[in-house]
């Protein structure tokens, strides 16, 4: 897995998990891999897989079967969209925003 | 756990180690920074009993490794940076020399030897530097043992092998296993260790968890310049600076600026991480 450089590795797990499940590569009640297995496929700590697993269950998004492992729950889809179009418009778009502004983009021009 | 007080060590009249107190607990991959000379390399060999503390102690659940107690001894293994070509076929090495370690498996072996694409039928003589220091990770892993310890590991390994160390560190060790690796290569083993132990000449500056170092430090790749910075580096495309953070957002730790910013501000760094 490639990762950016500036935001927190348990994070872009986190992100790349989300992105599989609005793909559909992910779907409810799908099981995901361990911690370790899942470590060793992208070459990361285990403890910082078990931070965005901690993290995912949180929202809700993931949730443990104990002693079977982790799954997909059913609301995750919407969990994740809700989340991340929250997350773009208070954040990603007004970045845009700026940066069309700046160089003197209209939106006719884009749409 | 492995703890570790009030650690000392001399060379003849030379100081090396003074006052080393750390805990290394179970289920963590302890990743060992330090400039050169800083006594990295004689912290591992004593923490395996190849050594005698001068000062201070090392209990290893128990055990006081310099006793070398076999049973002991077979739990733990110690890989060094320098390794020895014996004139022997690696799996005629395996099998001889693998029976002095409780767990030792022999598939094991072989397999991290097939997916580092090292020949088990060649002989440790013949290999090159980089084959011969695969054999050895590809031994130190078919151990199977609780105390792993491990100096410069990806120290010659070609391109590929350094992510499949990476994969192999992960898959193949116990969940219950202590394992320090030191090294400078930081770059072949970010994403890996975790918690991170920097040593200074003679103590300790830092043993923290990526966590906690993202919550105490930020880490900016932004071009904006933050006058407030401990550090800041040049890269292409702008800066990384790195600062006490504010917030309570969390940054990718960079081992190299992290390892600076430790270095230029030891008291600082002590101070806020022994909060």
């Amino acid at each position: 897995m490639e990762f950016s450089e500036n935001k927190s590795i348990y994070l872009q797990i986190c992100d790349a998990i989300c992105e599989k499940i609005l793909s559909g590569d992910l779907l409810p009640e799908s099981r995901i891999p361990s911690v370790r297995e899942y470590g060793a496929e992208i070459g990361v700590n285990p403890n910082t897989v078990m931070r965005s697993y901690e993290r995912l269950t949180n929202d809700g998004v993931i949730y443990n079967r104990r002693g079977i492992g982790y799954f997909i729950s059913t609301e995750a889809r919407n969990i994740v969209l809700k989340n991340q179009r929250k997350e773009f418009l208070e954040n990603e778009l007004p970045a845009i925003r700026r940066k069309m502004e700046l160089l003197g983009i209209r939106l006719e021009d884009i749409l | 756990m492995i703890q570790i007080k009030d650690l000392g060590f001399s060379y003849g009249g030379f100081p090396v180690l003074k006052n080393i107190t750390m805990n290394l607990e179970e289920g963590r991959i302890y990743g060992l920074l330090g400039e050169n000379g800083v006594g990295k390399t004689t912290l591992l060999t004593l923490i395996s009993g190849l050594k005698k503390p001068l000062t201070g102690s090392i209990d290893t659940d128990g055990h006081n490794p310099y006793e070398r107690e076999p049973s002991f001894l077979s739990d733990q293994y110690y890989l060094s940076d320098e390794v020895a070509a014996v004139n022997m076929k690696a799996i005629d090495y395996a099998v001889n020399y693998g029976r002095f370690w409780e767990n030792f498996d022999l598939a094991k072996f072989n397999e991290v030897m097939q997916i580092l694409e090292n020949d088990p039928q060649k002989k440790m003589t013949t290999m090159s530097f980089g084959q011969l220091k695969k054999t050895y990770i590809a031994f130190a892993l078919a151990c199977n043992t609780k105390y792993l310890f491990m100096d410069e590991p990806t120290n010659g390994l070609d391109i590929p092998s350094k992510a499949q160390f990476r994969k192999a560190v992960m898959k193949y060790t116990r969940e219950d296993s202590v394992i320090l690796i030191s090294t400078h290569q930081v770059r072949d083993l970010e994403n890996i260790i975790d918690p991170i132990i920097i040593l200074d000449r003679q103590e300790v500056l830092l043993n923290a968890g990526i966590a906690e170092i993202s919550e105490k430090l930020y880490f900016d790749y932004s071009n904006e310049v933050n006058q407030s910075a401990l550090y800041r580096e040049m890269v292409p495309g702008g800066n990384i600076q790195v600062s006490l953070n504010q917030t309570s957002e969390e940054s990718k730790v960079n081992l190299e600026a992290l390892f600076n910013t430790v270095y230029q501000h030891k008291e600082l760094i002590k101070e806020i991480f022994n909060k």
